[in-house]
């Protein structure tokens, strides 16, 4: 439950409180996305739409950190030595 | 498509698994909730890639699948009535009711609409004043603060032709019922990631504390499941039972907010029945009493009334995790996605259908 | 052929003033109906054959073996990015005509107007049926026209029936498919469902999607003519290349695998399909084949499907192996799955 679709900013149309929405584009797919929940998302900025309505900004870093995990297990597959 | 393309990168997926393999020291099975969790792990082949040793679960988080009979039904009698508009998203029109399903009453004439978003049924009823305009508003907490907002918005323009039939389940309760249950196998939970991102994750440590069981709050992309079940595995064999945060490049400690206030304005928590699993305490979400004139049951006077399920489906026991859908014995046969018996098999996230469409070739 | 009087395709024949919008009587059989087809449709169709105004055309074939098709077409929106349902209708015949490996000739149209249809629409269409004829070297050769009452339709019906002409001595068909053959995909998928959606549905792309909608012919007899032992082909049309794959496997009895990686999908195509959960391995397409060749033939078949196709690449997306009747399909982390046939219409969902 949970199709929700990440999307960059593009324009914020309008940003008054509750109506608080923009553009978001998916892919080259633009939608008209309500912004309330995000108050603090900017233009250009990454966000998780659900049903039209943007729950969370992406925090770059963060996404970073999961390929760094990678990483970092990798390297101790390959101390390890283990088979492949 | 950026934040999705990189996150189903198959060396990377396959690193992962070997993380995986080299942790585990002995079988452990795990739950993940979210629907949109089974669909990635079934159409990606995920549980392919993991040691034998890991059994992957799936639990009700298909809000579709674990939406009561007589709330299906309620929204049949609705869209019935030739003078209401019944929106609702495409998950829901194949759903089957006691007589029929909300696709076969459109084409039958009914007034019903795919809608994308409550915002859309709130515009719908904008533009057609003349019409009672009713959105079928079902999810978890990922989508009741979309419901929410449409409803807020309904209530300060005075759009009096607009109302909301309510069924909205929580996760947490579910995840409490399934571990108190004395046939309980799950060992260790993935969260489902974008529910959390609206409610947080500090509410999952008592109950990791009081079962002894990791939650790992998870993604839905194939290395985001895939680390999700590499640090389950990680506090499995180290004895912990934590909640940590695999998604935290959209998780925040305290979800989001804004979301939660207007949950809390405009819902209150209510018991709910869930389609398969029996009636779960606080486990729902109901129009507050001073937003009533927005409730489409009461507006319309519905009445409550229980409905039996089919005997042969055994919804239920698959959306408790305790049976594999083509362990069932009407799977594939007596019920397929074209004449499904319940949810699981309608709905594109329900374990049933999944299974079905997207079933995984066993290797002789 | 003969060339269409310039002048006749700048305005409609009809008169507008008087008619602006098509008549139950246009369907009567009386005096409106001869002017609609003799001013409108005969003039824009015009050939040889359906100069002579007869109740069936007389029509010289060749050849001792001939291929023979028909569809019907219904579409919403009737005009869309890429095409029409007058493309659709022309272009489908052919396709289906060309995936038996023959030269398309002659193509029968049938008209199911709805009363109400703006004379100028269905002037658009019909100039658009005659472009498209000339685009595939078809001709327009018989016809029919009724009027339905308004609400009975969605504007425009229509129903093309084809022959063409076999010259080669291949059996074309999903039985002649061997294990080992290699499995080519001719381009990317999914642009022609995303149009109609987008369409419909009002979605706006940065990148307008068309559709694909493309006769087909050319590039399979250029296969032919090059030798290519061609064992099958589909065209990918409702139900998309997931469809195909499965009916091809079922029809001949044969084990299809093909690796996700390589069927290539538009980013906007992705980026709908995302946004609104849908596989585009189910979308429909209007000008995109799977080719079914032996694997040694595979890639001088791929060279001669781009040197034609307009702009898109074609790949090699699976092969034949051995064992049960399935699809399989490897996934981008490397997991086998397998595929299986849609049940109704991909529905929008949140879940």
């Amino acid at each position: 439950m949970c199709l929700a679709v990440p999307g960059r900013i593009e324009a914020i149309d309008c940003d008054n409180g509750i109506e608080r929405s923009g553009r978001v584009s998916f892919g080259g797919v633009i939608r008209q996305v309500n912004l309330a929940y995000v108050p603090e998302a900017r233009v250009g900025d990454y966000v998780v739409v659900h049903v039209g309505f943007a729950i969370s900004v992406i925090d770059e870093r963060e996404a970073a950190l999961v390929f760094e995990y990678l990483r970092q297990i990798d390297e101790l597959g390959e101390r390890e030595g283990e088979p492949s | 498509m950026k934040y999705l393309d990189e996150f189903r990168d198959g060396e990377a997926a396959a690193a992962m698994a070997r993380r995986i393999a080299r942790t585990v020291t002995r079988p452990w099975t795990i739950m993940e909730i979210c629907g949109g969790q089974t669909h990635a792990i079934v159409r990606f082949g995920i549980d392919a890639l993991l040691p034998e040793a890991i059994t992957l679960a799936h639990g009700p988080g298909c809000p579709v699948c674990v939406t009561p009979l007589e709330m299906i039904d309620r929204a049949l009698e609705l869209a019935r009535r030739p003078e209401i508009t019944l929106c609702s998203f495409g998950d829901m029109l194949r759903v089957p009711g006691s007589s029929g399903d909300l696709l076969s009453a459109k084409a039958t004439g009914a007034d019903v609409r795919i809608v994308y978003s409550p915002l859309d049924a709130l515009r719908i009823a904008r533009e057609s004043p003349s019409r009672e305009v009713v959105f079928f508003a079902v999810g978890f907490e990922t989508t009741a603060p979309a419901s929410a907002m449409a409803l807020y918005q309904a209530s300060r323009e005075a759009i009096v032709n607009f109302s909301m039939l309510v069924s909205q389940v929580m996760v947490p309760p579910a995840i409490e019922a399934i571990l108190s249950s004395p046939t309980n196998r799950i060992q260790a939970f993935l969260a489902a990631g974008h529910v959390c991102a609206i409610t947080g994750i500090e509410l999952y440590a008592p109950i990791a504390e009081r079962y002894g069981v990791p939650i790992v709050v998870t993604g839905f992309e194939p290395l985001d499941i895939l680390q999700g079940i590499a640090m389950a595995v990680e506090q499995l064999e180290q004895g912990r039972a934590e909640v940590e945060n695999q998604y935290a490049r959209v998780v925040r400690s305290d979800g989001n907010l804004a979301a939660r206030a207007m949950l809390e304005e405009v819902f209150v928590v209510a018991d709910r029945r869930w389609r398969g699993v029996g009636t779960i305490a606080a486990s729902g979400l109901e129009i507050a009493p001073r937003y009533a004139a927005f409730d489409a049951s009461r507006r319309f006077g519905l009445e409550d009334h229980h409905v039996e399920e089919p005997a042969e489906c055994r919804a239920g026991d698959v959306l408790r995790g305790e049976l594999k859908p083509r362990d069932c014995g009407a799977f594939g046969s007596l019920c397929t996605p074209e004449h499904p018996l319940g949810a699981p098999m309608v709905s594109g996230e329900g374990a049933c259908a999944a299974y079905h469409r997207y079933r995984r070739l066993e290797v002789a | 052929m003969s060339a269409v009087d310039v002048a006749s395709m700048l305005s409609c024949p009809v008169p507008i003033e008087q008619y602006p919008t098509v008549l139950l009587a246009h369907g009567g059989g009386g005096r409106l109906m001869h002017q609609l087809i003799e001013r409108m449709i005969v003039p824009a169709f015009a050939n040889p054959a359906l100069a002579v105004r007869h109740d069936a055309a007389l029509l010289p074939v060749p050849t001792s073996h001939v291929a023979f098709t028909t569809d019907s077409y219904v579409v919403r929106p009737i005009e869309f990015p890429g095409g029409d349902i007058a493309s659709l209708a022309v272009f489908g015949t052919v396709n289906d005509l060309a995936m038996c490996g023959a030269r398309p000739l002659y193509l029968s149209v049938g008209f199911i107007l709805e009363e109400g249809l703006p004379m100028e629409t269905l002037w658009r269409i019909v100039q658009s049926m005659r472009r498209c004829a000339d685009e595939a070297g078809v001709w327009l050769v018989t016809g029919d026209t009724k009027v339905v009452d308004h609400g009975s339709g969605d504007g425009i019906f229509i129903n093309t029936a084809g022959i063409g002409l076999i010259e080669h001595d291949l059996t074309i068909e999903p039985r002649s498919v061997r294990v080992g053959d290699a499995v080519i995909l001719s381009g990317d998928i999914g642009r022609h469902g995303v149009a109609i959606l987008a369409a419909r549905e009002g979605l706006e792309l940065e990148t307008a999607v068309e559709s694909d909608c493309a006769p087909l012919a050319t590039t399979v007899l250029a296969l032919l003519d090059a030798g290519i032992e061609v064992h099958c082909l589909r065209d990918l049309t409702r139900g998309g290349l997931g469809s195909a794959l499965i009916e091809i496997s079922e029809a001949g009895g044969v084990r299809i695998a093909v690796d996700d990686v390589a069927i290539a999908v538009n980013e906007s195509v992705q980026g709908v399909c995302e946004i609104l959960g849908f596989d585009p391995l189910y979308l429909a397409n209007e000008g995109r084949f799977v080719a079914f060749v032996p694997a040694e033939q595979a890639e001088l078949a791929c060279a001669i499907i781009d040197a034609h196709g307009a702009g898109t690449r074609s790949a090699i997306i699976g092969r034949v192996d051995r064992g049960e009747p399935l699809v399989t399909m490897l996934s981008s982390i490397g997991a086998t799955r397998i595929v299986e046939m849609m049940s109704g219409e991909q529905l929008p969902r949140i879940c």
